[in-house]
């Protein structure tokens, strides 16, 4: 092909060639679409069935009534406190040490194949299916602990499980504070633990946040674990509270009490051959997306929030 | 201009550097810093000026593997600030830094300037509000932020925001000051600004100035050390260096034959 020199002598092979390339930008927009669609479209239609099928039970009984033998009057009373108890020791273990680990890690760890081994470690655990931790959990805490089938072992349980998540995400944020500010406070003589609370922690709470809220979801949904280590599945009883009208006014009692949690609640309804249990199970389904999808939703204002005042 | 008679408040002394890669930055390094004085260091990318400015203070402690050899020996009192034996806290407690990108903290105008007080465990808020407030006018800025002292240090200009830095620095009241190119992040008018106010800083503490802008070291300074691949080329008065320079390397660099 004869080489031509400018744009201008060939104006109709030029606009020919973009027209084409601007074609599979098109091609690549619809297919990206299609691809998102589908993903969305799937949850969407999931959550839209459960609601349907769910929708009687949306009334404050249902929150407020012990399960029964008849799918009429049964409620998820035991089930979401049984929640809330066990994500409380979850959220008590899990961002404690896995704060200090991230900060640990990424702050004062010397860098060498020993830390180096123990980040992809780390990162590896964060994909270590469920199960494997109720495993665990049964042999160390429930056998070995003697901790029983209580609140406490599925508290840890869940906060084991998502102590990768809250690591990755703290040294995630950390990492994005810049080497200036750093130098920042260290120029004017402050010490490594100065720099670290006064700036370091202070700067990426936000996104460690985020790290906390989102791995909290994971472990609201979470069930392979907690049927492992043993959970009830008929409850009619709630813990101890852990507040007291008498001094010390503080109760642990709950701690060691038997449980359900709302995923394994719906489980339960759920394999009963009597399809009105079903009618509970799609509502328990639609109930843990919606508080799921709140709890994301939260961090993504709290990140927002966060940030707004931190520019680098 | 520059007499004899002035002290030396910091000299280095056959110093040489080596980053943790093993690359050697500084080659046997040997020049004073005189007190209230300005020293400029130039030459071109990569020379080692900035290495050699962030020896003063350690700040390659921060990262591991760098290795110092040699000595840089602070007056009156003959302290080696490279010995080991050194707290790094304690030198940068003496000798302070600006960077060369405005690095205010994320925090408000007072408490960017306080930092350093805090960190030196200062609590009482009378000597805090004073020395901030002196820090502040020592650096140009006070009349511009007194009334919004508690907004956000992020809500200034380019060439505010390094006044701030410079007032951070200043607020301790130390003996050396570490300027690493300081204006190269603003325009003509903050950079006018900074420059005089680096001339006037000099009457308090002694001054260290990284620039890449030849005109830069002819204004503000009174020495002049010229630089070039790890080694010192050429140091004197800057009116000598800029008029009738002594080796024909910093005359190339000066003229613009080369850099």
């Amino acid at each position: 092909m004869e080489h031509k020199a400018s744009v201008l002598e060939n104006l109709a092979d030029v606009r020919a060639m973009i027209k084409r390339h601007k074609r599979n930008d098109a091609l690549f927009a619809t297919l990206g679409l299609i691809c998102l669609m589908l993903g969305l479209m799937t949850l969407m239609l999931l959550f839209w069935q459960l609601i349907a099928d769910g929708h009687p039970k949306f009334n404050l009984d249902f929150l407020t009534e012990f399960p029964s033998r008849r799918a009429g009057r049964a409620g998820l009373l035991s089930a979401w406190v049984g929640s809330l108890l066990v994500m409380s020791v979850t959220f008590l273990t899990a961002v404690p040490v896995g704060v200090a680990a991230g900060l640990y890690l990424e702050e004062y760890a010397p860098k060498n194949w020993f830390t180096d081994l123990i980040e992809i470690n780390v990162s590896n655990l964060a994909g270590v299916p469920s199960i494997i931790y109720g495993l665990l959990a049964l042999g160390l805490f429930v056998y070995m602990l003697d901790f029983g089938q209580s609140i406490l072992t599925a508290g840890l349980t869940l906060g084991l499980l998502i102590l990768p998540i809250v690591i990755v995400s703290t040294r995630e944020a950390i990492r994005a504070i810049p080497v200036s500010i750093r130098e920042a406070a260290y120029g004017v003589g402050a010490t490594k633990w100065q720099v670290v609370y006064d700036h370091v922690f202070k700067y990426s709470y936000g996104g460690i946040l985020t790290g906390i809220i989102i791995g909290m979801a994971r472990a609201l949904g979470e069930t392979a674990p907690i049927i492992t280590i043993g959970a009830l599945t008929f409850i009619a009883f709630l813990p101890p509270s852990p507040i007291t009208t008498e001094p010390p006014f503080l109760n642990f009692e709950w701690l060691s009490s038997g449980f359900t949690v709302m995923p394994i609640q719906m489980f339960n309804w759920l394999s009963r051959p009597d399809h009105a249990f079903h009618v509970n199970a799609a509502a328990t389904g639609a109930l843990i997306i919606v508080v799921t999808l709140l709890m994301n939703g939260a961090a993504i204002w709290l990140r927002y929030k966060i940030r707004k005042n931190i520019k680098w | 201009m520059a007499t004899v008679t002035t002290a030396i408040k910091a000299e280095a002394r056959d110093l040489n550097f080596f980053y943790s890669n093993g690359a050697r930055a500084l080659k046997g390094i040997s020049m004073p810093l005189y007190e209230n004085k300005i020293t400029a260091l130039i030459g071109p990318s990569g020379c080692g000026k900035s290495t050699f400015l962030r020896c003063f203070n350690r700040m390659h402690d921060l990262y591991p593997g760098n290795k110092y050899q040699g000595e840089i020996v602070m007056h009156p009192d003959n302290t080696n600030v490279l010995d080991s034996g050194v707290d790094p806290i304690e030198v940068r407690m003496r000798i302070s830094m600006v960077f060369q990108k405005p690095n205010p903290f994320p925090k408000s105008i007072y408490e960017n300037v306080a930092y350093g007080l805090r960190v030196r465990g200062e609590n009482n808020k009378r000597i805090m509000d004073d020395k901030v407030e002196e820090a502040l006018k020592g650096a140009a800025l006070w009349n511009e932020v007194k009334d919004r002292l508690h907004d956000l240090a992020f809500n200034l200009s380019g060439g505010q925001q390094q006044r701030l830095c410079i007032a951070r620095a200043l607020a301790t009241d130390p003996e050396i000051m570490l300027f690493d190119e300081p204006t190269s992040a603003l325009d003509p008018i903050a950079t006018a600004n900074i420059e005089e106010l680096m001339v006037e800083l000099r009457s308090k503490l002694t001054i260290l100035v990284v620039t890449h802008n030849m005109q830069q070291a002819a204004r503000v300074s009174d020495y002049t050390a010229y630089m070039y691949l790890g080694e010192l080329i050429e140091y004197d008065d800057t009116d000598k260096i800029f008029t009738n320079p002594g080796r024909k390397e910093t005359e190339d660099y000066i003229t613009g034959k080369f850099g």
